[in-house]
């Protein structure tokens, strides 16, 4: 049965009844928690944001303002359907489910609980069934999160273009523009983490996550053993697929009003709002897993050790959902002749270089001429190279736009222009002049 | 009995999704359904168990490809339905006709003809040649060691003949005497 050749224990000799109810199962109980999550991540962006802001957020709806999202989702499902004259019906009708689906999909590779330590593989036991605690362990796992992330585009694309004007239509070539330019980025950087764990599969990646570190004190989290870098290219590569500010010119809202979704209303409004806060819950439990172990961690007794794992994976998802609305209130949104520049002239050679130094040093470790022959002191040294490549290409880098800026001001016969501020705080320096 | 069911229905996917490329006068719509087509492959190659691959399909022609085909109809703003009355050369349409028929007339006798032998190649149905090369070993790593292996100089040639590809496009489309357009330059706002 060459369909149900997947990696969960379960499933590999023959599918009775059992399977398919704990299959079921499982999909509902992702669904649910996906769906409460949401509501939740509302309350806490605006909540967060409301207290970055000195204001207080929601707070009167529930306790603490917790079912402020329910009563939003409410007004909205009341709210009349809009379906613009000039607009292409069928695709209007169909881009919020294009949106939804692949942001529903992707969750279903994350491992949200599980015992893994002592060697373990996670796995829990239920009435003989030995099973994962994520939907499905797709034997080309992360794979399959780049492919919806980039099936996702679909959803805000034909969204602009189908409204049948022109501000959703400008959001939505920027929506396809930005997701080609940072799906490489994206790509290139989850490459340095398959190296590294030689696998695809998500639970196999935590698996490698878990065991001892160096000294046994610092884990053995992906985010040290590739040195970083990838992790900061993934960080902003993901948030430009989310089109999460610093990144969000496809909503851009002083600009084009709302973006991709101007002419949406109602029902169809919501679906894309949750589909953006689906896919941010998945993007931080997808970094989670991918570079801080996912819900490896100590086992300090008490608990169950798959309760244990969930603890360790929710502390350490909340700690990227604030990041990204740490991002959304504090940072300037690009503009987009830089988002590009970002994209095509720093992340991916970057990404691709360190790639490639990677690489070397696995060849160089399993040819027997490595540094050491320790992995473990082999990655430290990784570290102390990428920074002082980090720092050399810094400089060159501020150097060519130094010396390219001061060539194209001859050119045009201006003069070079003081900095507009002083490191003092001083009074703004004069404008450039002939 | 679930494989057969699954080719079917995906089958019938590629199928409507291929036809639905040709006859939807509305180029968005084509490419929405040539992106049918590419998940109803995919899913033939899960079928297949070349999970790899199906995963390949869908980000790159799904994900990249048909994204930038959008991206050029939304950006030329080529969406208003084509005059079909006028054909654009002269006798394409016959010669699309017979092409095909030919192309169906060589696959039907391809199939009913054959195996007539022993031991002649014939279409049984059977997957004999979808089996994995090596059992023990990953179809990621049979792909990897094939196309960077046995394969390398043909991968290099390509990897070089796109690089050509992308020079010249970057060649031609470059207007050497053309004002410098960069938008990022201080003081150029009271040039």
């Amino acid at each position: 049965m060459s369909l149900l050749a997947l990696g969960e224990p379960y499933l590999s000799d023959g599918v009775d009844l059992g399977d398919v109810v704990l299959t079921v199962v499982k999909v509902v109980v992702a669904f649910v928690v996906l769906l409460v999550s949401v509501m939740l991540m509302v309350w806490f962006e605006r909540k967060v944001i409301s207290r970055l802001q000195n204001r207080i957020g929601p707070n009167v709806a529930g306790p603490f303002g917790l079912l402020q999202t329910l009563a939003d989702g409410m007004k909205l499902f009341f709210k009349e359907d809009l379906i613009p004259e000039r607009s292409d019906r069928f695709v209007f009708q169909l881009a919020p489910y294009l949106s939804v689906v692949p942001a529903f999909l992707t969750f279903i590779l994350v491992p949200i609980a599980g015992d893994f330590s002592d060697g373990k593989d996670g796995s829990v036991s239920i009435a003989g069934r030995q099973f994962f605690l994520q939907v499905a362990d797709v034997p080309v796992g992360i794979l399959f999160f780049l492919a919806m992330s980039s099936i996702g585009v679909y959803g805000v694309m034909l969204a602009g273009w189908s409204s049948g004007s022109k501000y959703p239509l400008l959001g939505s070539v920027r929506a396809s523009a930005q997701a080609i330019s940072y799906e490489a980025a994206l790509g290139l950087s989850l490459a340095s983490v398959l190296l590294i764990s030689g696998t695809l599969s998500t639970n196999e990646i935590v698996q490698v996550q878990a065991g001892e570190g160096f000294r046994g004190i610092i884990p053995n989290w992906n985010l040290i053993t590739t040195g970083f870098v990838p992790f900061g290219i993934f960080l902003i590569a993901g948030t430009a697929e989310l089109n999460r500010p610093p990144f969000d010119m496809v909503e851009a809202e002083q600009e084009l009003v709302g973006g991709f979704h101007t002419e949406y209303s109602s029902i169809r409004f919501a679906m894309f709002y949750l589909a953006e806060f689906m896919n941010t819950v998945t993007m931080s439990a997808i970094i989670v897993t991918l570079f801080f172990g996912g819900p490896a961690g100590p086992n300090f007794g008490v608990l169950p050790g798959w309760l244990w794992g969930f603890v360790w994976f929710f502390l350490k998802l909340l700690v990227f959902l604030f990041t990204f609305v740490w991002f959304r209130a504090t940072l300037p949104r690009l503009r987009y002749d830089q988002l590009m520049d970002l994209g095509w002239k720093l992340l991916i050679p970057l990404a691709l270089g360190w790639l490639m130094i990677l690489a070397g040093i696995r060849v160089a470790q399993s040819g027997g001429f490595g540094i050491t022959d320790s992995t473990q002191v082999d990655t430290g040294i990784v570290l102390v190279v990428g920074l002082a490549i980090g720092v050399v290409a810094a400089l060159l880098l501020s150097s060519a736009v130094r010396t390219s800026r001061q060539d194209r001001l001859h050119r045009h016969g201006l003069v070079e222009v003081a900095p507009v501020f002083e490191l003092d705080g001083g009074a703004p320096a004069g404008e450039g002049h002939h | 009995m679930v494989d057969v069911i699954v080719f079917a229905v995906a089958g019938l996917i590629v199928l409507a999704g291929g036809l639905g490329v040709v006859l939807n006068s509305n180029p968005v719509r084509s490419a929405l359904s040539l992106v049918a087509s590419f998940f109803g492959v995919a899913v033939l190659f899960v079928l297949q168990e070349a999970h790899f691959l199906a995963l390949v399909q869908i980000v790159v022609y799904a994900g990249a490809i048909v994204v930038l085909f959008l991206f050029v109809i939304m950006l030329l703003g080529v969406d208003e339905v084509e005059d079909l009355s006028i054909e654009p050369l002269s006798g394409q349409r016959i010669g699309g006709l017979l092409a095909g028929a030919a192309l169906l007339v060589f696959l039907l006798g391809g199939l009913f003809l054959s195996g007539g032998d022993e031991g002649a190649v014939a279409v049984t149905g059977t997957e004999s040649v979808t089996q994995p090369i090596d059992e023990t070993q990953p179809n990621i790593d049979n792909l990897a060691t094939d196309l960077f292996g046995r394969n390398v100089l043909a991968f290099e040639a390509t990897a070089l003949l796109l690089t050509i590809a992308t020079v010249g496009a970057v060649v031609l489309v470059r207007n050497a005497g053309a004002e410098d357009l960069s938008v990022d330059e201080p003081g150029r706002a009271d040039h």
